[in-house]
């Protein structure tokens, strides 16, 4: 009880002023080691069972933090549900954009935030990777952070120059099979989700394509369009109006499903190529030590946002849908955290492009 | 005749009381943060995307487009009046802009760099109008090895920025692309110069370099003196431009326009080195180039003018095949995403009123730019009246502010203080910044299209010179670089230095 009192006490004053100085950089450390110090005395959960604290909240304004600019599609993602979310709970929510780093800046500065529900990360698949790209990692995306739940999955689509030789992926198979080093592979840069599937492509195939990085999806798909580099694997939302359009060629989709918006496009498992599953989850994350009855209610929202019409249809327009129910839950989703820790580790490492 | 159909379409479009409005609400936005120093375009739109949300498409890009180059032109103020340049652009225009400004033609400078902004914006928006399919193919031919030997003539028209040796400049150069290679390597993955700081990952940001170099450091030096009286001008002479201004400005104005349209639609380096080629340019014709740097109007009006033609044409390749060229125009295919719109080739057919009432809107946005700022123009000259020890405070926290919020992270304030201490330390020593911050912006591309080119071309470095375009590109770049070096050019500098001493 002391040691509540004494992570109460220290910490409330600044929570007390929503949206101001929740975490700024310097104190951020010195909040990190006593909130840990407080949760290991006080028997593994600053106030896990605290709840008067469950049943006050939301008394401000939430701030979910997105690791990534404004108007690209995590943050898109997050304003989407944002507001069904705020709806249930009844609370207004500040959608910060906190770039940097592959968006570990952000994920460091939520770790180390009072774990009091009222700062909320949003993190994609990167959440996953980010320990095999920086070693060096203030956090630990198992230990430091409690998942709250799952929102969508974005496709992902091999596409080419619009005149690449092979016409279907049985074809592009075979292709990269006998002419893989001849191949030049475009991704939007280390750790972007084109980078993975990219990597997870020729780690399927077994080959070694020619990988060229560039400086965001923009000038990737820019120089694919004008026939520069040969292949790449991106987001359905970057690729979808291209495809169409006819100005790259697109092979399969990388989901278990077809996309509603590219109907003719088959999966890679109807393609063969079972392995090949790759998608850009989204979910939220709550610092460690936030008690039960906030995340609960925290869950309960974001669960309930997926069911939102909007949220549907949006999506849709996106190529993507919400998870269902059962895929969406904070068990499920720290389940999935598990296993995709693990997938990209031995893929990233043997890639060497770790960033030590 | 489709044209008319279609710039008819774009009028009615974009002269609906609505759009209207919000052209204006967007212009004068993006003047305002254009002036307070450190607050970009970037961050700006990044911050008013959400509230787009609810608006109906045309609308939101109107308005969220109309930041964007209302931002360029406001930009200019602060880069004349206090040598603050809020990105790359402008920092060419801080060069002559603000010497003129000392020497009390604050006045004609903000109506030059209004008057060009106006003329190379009108004249790109009809170009984005006429040719947009044509120049978005064209811009396709540019590969790798096209942008390398683009960013190396760039870099050898940069020793015209410097008006002093050509050997300091190369050495502020050599500073910029070092500082340029700070953050994590590209290919892979591996950081550079970062000591442990994860914020270094993504490199040093602009916005702090910028506002450390030239408005710290200037504040700095200023601060040397006394403080109690204005040193800002000596005596604001008048506001408008003379016969002679007009005459002088023609030239410059009409190949700065020319220049910003063609570089605007490249992707990445476009639009920075329409200000900064313009400029070399008209050193290089000018029959007084010893006037540049030290309040030359041409200096002014060239890369006013190409930064705000680059800025309309920069849409083309966001419009006609949706690929965004800069991370603002990523910012805003991002905003077509919100609004249900997927990018693409398509979005002209399928959209046509979204596209052509924002290519109607550029224009009536840019007659409300100076519409706007003209009448400003006396206000800003005002305010360098105020005395220092008041604006000088003003304008640190203004360009805290501003950089904190770019990313909402303190380090680049800190970011702030060390380059202008830096800055501080090169004026001392003689040396331009201006060189320095072109080599940042321009290094890491160089680095990067080079080795880019040679993974595409396996290693074979004679892309560079097979491929027509980027033949063309190197020679004109060894032609510019003789005349740099060219004895008689040289005495003449030493002539000019003499004369200072």
């Amino acid at each position: 009880m002391s040691l509540h009192h004494l992570n109460d006490a220290l910490v409330r004053p600044r929570s007390a002023r929503p949206g101001h100085g929740r975490y700024p950089r310097l104190a951020g450390l010195a909040t990190a080691t006593l909130v840990l110090a407080a949760c290991g005395g006080g028997g593994g959960g600053g106030g896990e069972d605290d709840p008067a604290a469950a049943e006050a909240f939301p008394e401000g304004d939430i701030t979910f933090v997105v690791p990534f600019s404004a108007g690209g599609p995590t943050d898109t993602v997050t304003r989407l549900v944002a507001e069904p979310i705020a709806e249930e709970l009844g609370a207004n929510i500040v959608v910060q954009n906190v770039e940097g780093a592959g968006g570990t800046i952000a994920a460091g500065e939520v770790a180390a935030a009072n774990p009091d529900g009222y700062t909320v990360l949003m993190h994609h698949i990167g959440m996953s990777t980010a320990p095999s790209l920086y070693p060096d990692l203030p956090y630990a995306p198992l230990e430091d952070f409690e998942p709250l739940g799952l929102v969508t999955q974005v496709p992902m689509t091999i596409v080419a120059r619009s005149d690449f030789e092979p016409q279907t992926m049985e074809e592009l198979v075979t292709y990269l099979e006998e002419n893989a080093e001849d191949v030049t592979l475009a991704n939007a840069g280390i750790g972007a989700a084109s980078h993975l599937c990219g990597l997870l492509l020729q780690d399927a195939l077994g080959v070694e394509l020619t990988e060229v990085p560039y400086e965001g999806t923009g000038p990737a798909l820019t120089d694919l369009v004008a026939g520069e580099v040969d292949l790449m694997c991106d987001q359905t939302t970057n690729t979808t109006g291209q495809i169409q359009a006819g100005e790259i060629k697109a092979y399969a989709v990388t989901t278990p499903e077809r996309v509603e918006t590219l109907p003719d496009l088959p999966t890679t498992e109807e393609a063969g190529l079972e392995e090949l599953q790759v998608g850009v989850w989204h979910g939220f994350y709550v610092p460690a030590g936030t008690p039960e009855g906030i995340r609960e209610e925290l869950s309960a929202a974001i669960l309930s946002s997926l069911e939102d019409e909007n949220v549907i249809s949006q999506l849709g327009e996106l190529g993507a849908a919400p998870f269902s129910q059962e895929e969406a839950t904070p068990e499920a989703h720290r389940q999935l955290l598990e296993e995709q820790i693990e997938l990209w580790q031995p893929i990233i490492e043997e890639a060497g492009v770790a960033a030590d | 005749m489709e044209l008319l159909n279609n710039l008819g379409l774009g009028f009615e479009t974009a002269f609906t009381p609505i759009n209207l409005l919000f052209a204006f609400i967007g212009v004068a936005l993006g003047t305002a943060v254009g002036v307070l120093p450190g607050i970009g375009p970037t961050a700006t739109i990044a911050m008013l995307l959400p509230i787009t949300f609810g608006f109906e498409p045309v609308t939101s890009l109107i308005m969220l487009a109309g930041i964007y180059y209302g931002a360029q032109y406001g930009g200019s103020t602060t880069a004349i009046l206090i040598n603050l340049p809020g990105e790359s652009s402008a920092a060419v225009t801080a060069l002559d802009g603000h010497q003129m400004a000392k020497q009390g033609r604050a006045g004609p400078a903000l109506a030059t760099a209004a008057l060009g902004s106006f003329f190379a914006g009108t004249v790109g928006t009809l170009a984005l109008a006429l040719f947009a399919e044509p120049i978005s193919r064209a811009a396709l031919l540019f590969g790798p090895a096209e942008y390398f030997s683009l960013v190396v003539l760039g870099l050898i028209a940069s020793i015209a920025l410097a008006s002093g040796s050509v050997l300091k400049a190369l050495a502020m150069i050599v500073l910029g692309l070092l500082l340029g290679t700070v953050g994590q390597d590209l290919y892979s993955g591996t950081p550079r110069f970062t000591f442990g700081m994860r914020e270094l990952y993504s490199g040093l940001n602009f916005v702090s370099l910028a506002v450390g170099l030239f408005g710290v450091a200037e504040i700095l030096r200023n601060l040397e003196g006394d403080i109690t009286r204005s040193v800002m001008v000596q005596k604001v002479k008048n506001l408008w431009l003379t016969k002679d201004d007009f005459r002088r400005i023609r030239g410059p104005v009409l190949r700065g326009t020319g220049l910003g349209t063609a570089l605007g639609v490249l992707p990445g380096a476009g639009h920075v080195l329409a200000s900064f080629v313009s400029y070399s340019v008209e050193k290089r014709v000018s029959k007084r180039p010893e006037e540049f740097g030290r309040g030359a109007i041409e200096g002014v009006a060239a890369p006013e003018s190409a930064n705000n033609a680059a800025a309309q044409t920069q849409f083309v390749p966001l419009l006609t095949l949706g690929l965004p060229v800069s991370p603002i125009m990523a910012l805003l295919l991002g905003a077509f995403i919100i609004q249900g719109i997927v990018p693409g080739p398509s979005v002209i057919d399928d959209e046509p009123e979204l596209v052509w009432g924002l290519i109607a809107s550029m224009w009536i946005g840019n007659f409300f730019l100076v519409l706007l700022n003209l009448p400003l123009i006396g206000l800003w000259v005002k305010m360098l009246t105020i005395p220092y020890r008041v604006l000088f405070p003003a304008i640190i926290a203004f360009a805290s502010i501003g950089t904190y919020s770019i990313a909402l992270n303190a380090f680049h304030v800190y970011a702030i203080a060390f380059f202008g201490i830096l800055g501080y330390v090169l004026i001392k020593l003689g040396n331009e910044p201006a060189p320095l911050l072109l080599g940042f912006v321009l290094g890491p591309l160089l680095e990067e299209y080079l080795r880019r080119a040679l993974i595409i071309s396996d290693g074979d470095p004679s892309v560079f010179v097979t491929r027509p375009i980027s033949l063309t590109l190197l020679i004109l770049a060894a032609a510019a670089f003789a005349i740099a070096v060219l004895p008689s050019v040289r005495r003449k500098r030493e002539v000019v230095f003499e004369e200072e001493d």
